[in-house]
């Protein structure tokens, strides 16, 4: 097993976490295999590039010499096709690399859904670096762009733009910010920080088609109502989907939306694994998400994960408490467990807003037991061990509120959040008690 | 810092270029500049009350209309927009530009004073300096010196460029009261209180400014002349000691380095103020922490044994000057402190397993030859210890360090190297306090869990050009020698993931891990990242 031949296909947050751990763990030859780029760099922080915080060379997390120096061969190329029969990965240079084990962590790609016109120069997704370089290019110059979204990405886009002094149109499809996911309080509260920002948005509002002009490039979009809206440039930000197009010849690995896997991240094929965004889950092993998860944090577990297995120990993915978070503009979003965008059955809540508008925290438990099921929290940073804990061992919100100063994790001088919240919640639980 | 490159030395908060009320505010601020440079050539300065005045303002003014065209109108939040995109922040021909003019004003200022109208001694000043009289006067009753100009220019940037500072990071309150303590240790402590001082015929002394970053601070002069001013002048000298050996290593244990780094200090102060827009240009490679460690801790030998030299020599034998300190005690001392060091070092052995094997055996060497000096010096009784005369010592240092490194490099190339060249690489009184945070203090940077993205605001921001990111990414605690607590990272940070903490004491063996005296500080729990035990490491 030390001698192993180890090949994983992309060198984005899930591949990269599974060489770093297998060399950790093992003496395996290791070859990573990335088309996007010679180095891995972090994918959450392209944004950054272009707004100008940061140049490539600075979301990278590691030094050049850092791979070779822990024997991480890295192949800057595209994968072609697979033969799980004769364990080879055969690459477009014409090269070709024999494997003992396989890891496919070849992330995703922007969804569209055929709109017209959403090919012509000027209308983009966000997703690679290549589609940051064609960012950069296609807003060279314009004065004003269409976002078409209502998530993370689209939110991303909107920022970038915003920085070069761009009008921004945000169309929305739902009647609130990221409906499928943030409670309606939560959504007003970005919705407003957005339009603080400068950003344009339009709920219940659909793309219909792209207009070309004249030179060829976008000159405007028409909404589903009709509506022409004049622009340079169009983000298509609703989604993406795993990237496993490529892999449709090696017709042996079984897909669906994604490479289907099990709860040990193996594929139909022996030997042969799948992490990150590409995968499906045959069946989440954690019976509240959804059988594709794309988060850089369940990318970096899977990673782990896929190491541990490889090396001796065959470990099934178990994701824990779900945790996540996002930075809107200005303000920080941290969630841990769950809080739906609307309560479940038998769930009821507390939201606690700051007056300036900006900070906000939302506890979700069940009204019976009392029992805490999740938190999101605005401008107010939290601790993950805490809330981690507190959700593995089922406390109470009571005991959640109670404790919550041991979760603070502003930095100090900070008006002290949790006891607004503390005196809200206890406020409120005196009127219905 | 030189007021003739203040209005350049602002990076513009946005991509793009400048709005009208932002070019009238800088174009103000350039011509309060012009205001002070064309009184250069002058012999005499007409209205100078006056005309400093109007300069000034204009300055302050400008500097202040641009700020707040820049960040009031914009949302609170972090504004590093374009940062790599202007020329002058992103080392481009800008930068260079007021690289080559900060650089030429500390090598005027130090090496050819007499082009800012110093004159020879009895003789009446010119230019700039002649320009700054009647606030010496007012202040202290003394006409201005090229030092008064200096510190006055010195303090007007800080101030200028704080609020500036402020403005920008209004969101974030331990940045806010972190800046307006360093504006007013700058104002009170270093500028003020020594114009004051003069006033009242007492020796010139900056309390905050201590050895070995005051290297004058043990010279013959500077020990006589407090002595030789009754008893205040003896209260500067004890303070003086006191903060070096009793209030420093108390308060970094405490607070960590940053108490005095980026609390306190006039050099740190310049940086996080004027520097600011330049703290992203912080080498963050290895190789330079492995550079930066060597050359900051050879200074930090130099100070030392130039300092000791120096003392050495100027005490005369046993009561030979009817000083109560003498060379026999003076060396007695020296053993004292290398000898409390190793014994440190005996009862925590832990430490030293930390430190690789080069870093011990220079350690150890290094001691060693102290001693051997400091024995043979004892023996033969000349007047010199380590076969070095002192004075000449002294004088490369202050040539070497004092003005070449702290200021023409320290400050001149801050657009080039980032705006902590001479705090991470050169300041003595940093490795000091470098080493206490790094073995003895509660302080800590903490990572929050899992959340890192490994994006790299962090690391691109620390001005000490510590790679935080290679922490955060791996859930550990930062524990850095260098770490000035300037609590940008944590700013920056999109994801909630560091705090400046001054935590349990690393020296309570209940409160840390048994495994050493640091590393229950610096690994922090497991991360939560799902499975239960498995960690990020």
């Amino acid at each position: 097993m030390s001698n192993d031949r180890i090949v994983i296909i992309g060198n984005g947050i899930s591949g990269i976490t599974a060489a770093r751990h297998i060399r950790k763990r093992s003496d395996a030859k290791i070859t990573v295999v990335g088309k996007e780029s010679e180095h891995f760099f972090s994918r959450t922080a392209l944004m950054y590039v272009y707004m100008g915080h940061m140049r490539f060379q600075d979301i990278k997390p590691y030094e050049d010499h850092f791979w070779e120096k822990n024997r991480i061969a890295l192949k800057h190329a595209t994968v072609s096709r697979i033969d799980t029969s004769l364990k080879r990965v055969d690459l477009s240079d014409g090269f070709a690399l024999e494997y003992d084990k396989l890891i496919i962590a070849t992330g995703s790609e922007s969804n569209m859904f055929g709109w017209p016109g959403q090919h012509l120069p000027g209308v983009q997704g966000l997703y690679s670096l290549q589609d940051v370089e064609a960012m950069e290019a296609n807003t060279k110059g314009i004065q004003s762009a269409v976002i078409v979204g209502g998530g993370l990405i689209s939110v991303e886009m909107a920022e970038m733009l915003r920085t070069r002094n761009i009008a921004v149109t945000f169309l929305v499809r739902e009647n609130t910010f990221w409906g499928g996911i943030l409670p309606k309080q939560e959504a007003d509260l970005i919705t407003r920080h957005m339009r603080e920002h400068g950003v344009e948005l339009r709920f219940t509002t659909e793309l219909e088609e792209v207009l070309a002009g004249a030179d060829g490039r976008v000159r405007a979009v028409r909404t589903k109502s009709g509506e022409e809206l004049p622009c340079g440039f169009v983000g298509l930000a609703v989604g993406v989907h795993p990237n496993i197009a490529w892999l449709k010849e090696s017709a042996t690995i079984k897909t669906d939306k994604g490479v289907l896997v099990n709860e040990h991240l193996e594929t139909n094929v022996p030997d042969v694994f799948a992490i990150g965004d590409c995968v499906e889950f045959h069946k989440h092993p954690d019976p509240q998400r959804r059988n594709i998860e794309q988060v850089w944090y369940t990318g970096r577990m899977m990673g782990e994960t896929v190491a541990r297995t490889l090396t001796g120990e065959r470990s099934a993915y178990d994701p824990g408490i779900w945790f996540n978070s996002a930075k809107f503009f200005d303000i920080e979003y941290q969630t841990y467990g769950w809080v739906r965008n609307k309560l479940q059955d038998g769930e009821t809540e507390h939201y606690w807003e700051h007056p300036n508008g900006k900070t906000a925290l939302h506890l979700v438990w069940n009204a019976e037991s009392r029992k805490f099921h999740g938190v999101n929290s605005f401008g107010f940073r939290l601790r993950h061990e805490v809330f981690d804990r507190w959700l593995r061992e089922n406390v109470t919100v009571d005991h959640v509120v109670k404790h919550l100063h041991k979760a603070a994790f502003d930095p100090e001088f900070f008006e002290r959040m949790e006891l607004a919240v503390r005196a809200s919640f206890n406020a409120k639980s005196k009127v219905t008690a | 810092m030189s007021h003739s490159d203040h209005s350049l030395s602002i990076a513009a908060p946005h991509s793009g270029t400048l709005d009208g009320p932002q070019k009238a505010t800088l174009a103000l601020a350039a011509l309060g500049v012009l205001a002070l440079l064309v009184s250069l050539p002058m012999d005499t300065i007409p209205h100078a009350g006056l005309w400093l005045t109007g300069a000034l303002l204009a300055i302050v003014v400008g500097v202040l209309g641009y700020a707040w065209r820049s960040y009031a109108h914009h949302p609170a939040g972090i504004k590093n927009n374009g940062v790599w995109h202007s020329s002058l922040t992103s080392r481009g021909a800008m930068a260079l530009v007021v690289g080559v003019l900060l650089t030429g004003f500390y090598v005027v200022l130090y090496f050819y004073p007499q082009y800012l109208g110093l004159a020879a001694e009895g003789k009446a000043k010119t230019g700039i300096i002649a320009l700054f009289n009647p606030l010496s006067m007012l202040l202290s009753g003394n006409p201005a010196s090229q030092w008064f100009v200096y510190g006055t220019l010195y303090t007007v940037a800080i101030l200028s460029m704080g609020t500036k500072f402020i403005l920008k990071y209004r969101h974030n309150k331990y940045e806010v009261v972190r800046t307006l303590s360093v504006m007013f240790f700058q104002l009170g402590f270093a500028f003020l209180i020594p114009e004051l001082l003069a006033r009242l015929s007492l020796p010139y002394n900056d309390f905050k400014n201590m050895w070995p970053l005051n290297y004058s601070f043990f010279d013959d002069w500077n020990v006589k002349g407090l002595l030789d001013a009754g008893g205040f002048g003896l209260f500067m000298l004890l303070f003086g000691v006191a903060m070096i050996f009793l209030i420093s290593p108390i308060l970094t244990y405490f607070y960590g380095k940053r108490w005095y780094c980026s609390w306190v200090c006039g050099c740190g102060g310049l940086a996080e103020t004027a520097g600011d827009p330049f703290r992203q240009l912080s080498d963050k490679s290895e190789k330079a922490w492995k550079v930066e460690r060597w050359v900051i801790h050879s200074v930090l030998v130099f100070a030392v044994v130039m300092t000791a030299a120096l003392i050495y020599s100027y005490l005369g034998g046993d009561s030979a000057k009817g000083f109560w300190l003498t060379r026999g005690m003076l060396l007695g001392i020296i053993v004292l402190v290398l000898g409390g060091v190793g014994a440190v070092l005996l009862i925590r052995p832990g430490m030293v397993k930390e430190l690789n094997n080069k870093v011990r055996y220079g350690a150890i060497a290094i001691l060693a030859a102290i001693i051997g000096f400091t024995a043979y010096a004892y023996i033969t009784g000349g007047s010199d210890i380590f076969f070095v005369e002192s004075y000449p010592l002294r004088k490369t240092y202050g040539f070497a360090i004092g003005a070449i490194f702290s200021g023409v490099v320290g400050v001149g190339f801050y657009p080039l190297m980032g705006s902590r060249v001479w705090c991470r690489f050169g300041c003595p009184m940093a490795a000091v306090l470098g080493m206490q945070q790094r073995f003895f203090s509660r302080f800590r940077i903490t990572t929050n869990g899992g959340q890192c993205i490994s994006c790299g605001n962090c690391s691109t921001y620390c001005e000490m050009g510590i790679d935080v990111r290679s922490y955060a990414q791996r859930g550990e605690n930062i524990v850095r020698s260098s770490c000035v607590g300037c609590g940008i990272c944590a700013a920056v940070c999109p994801r909630g993931v560091l705090k400046l903490e001054n935590g349990p004491s690393p020296l309570n063996p209940l409160s840390g891990s048994a495994r050493g005296l640091v590393s229950g500080r610096v690994s922090s729990d497991p991360i939560a990242i799902g499975k239960t035990g498995a960690t990020l490491r």
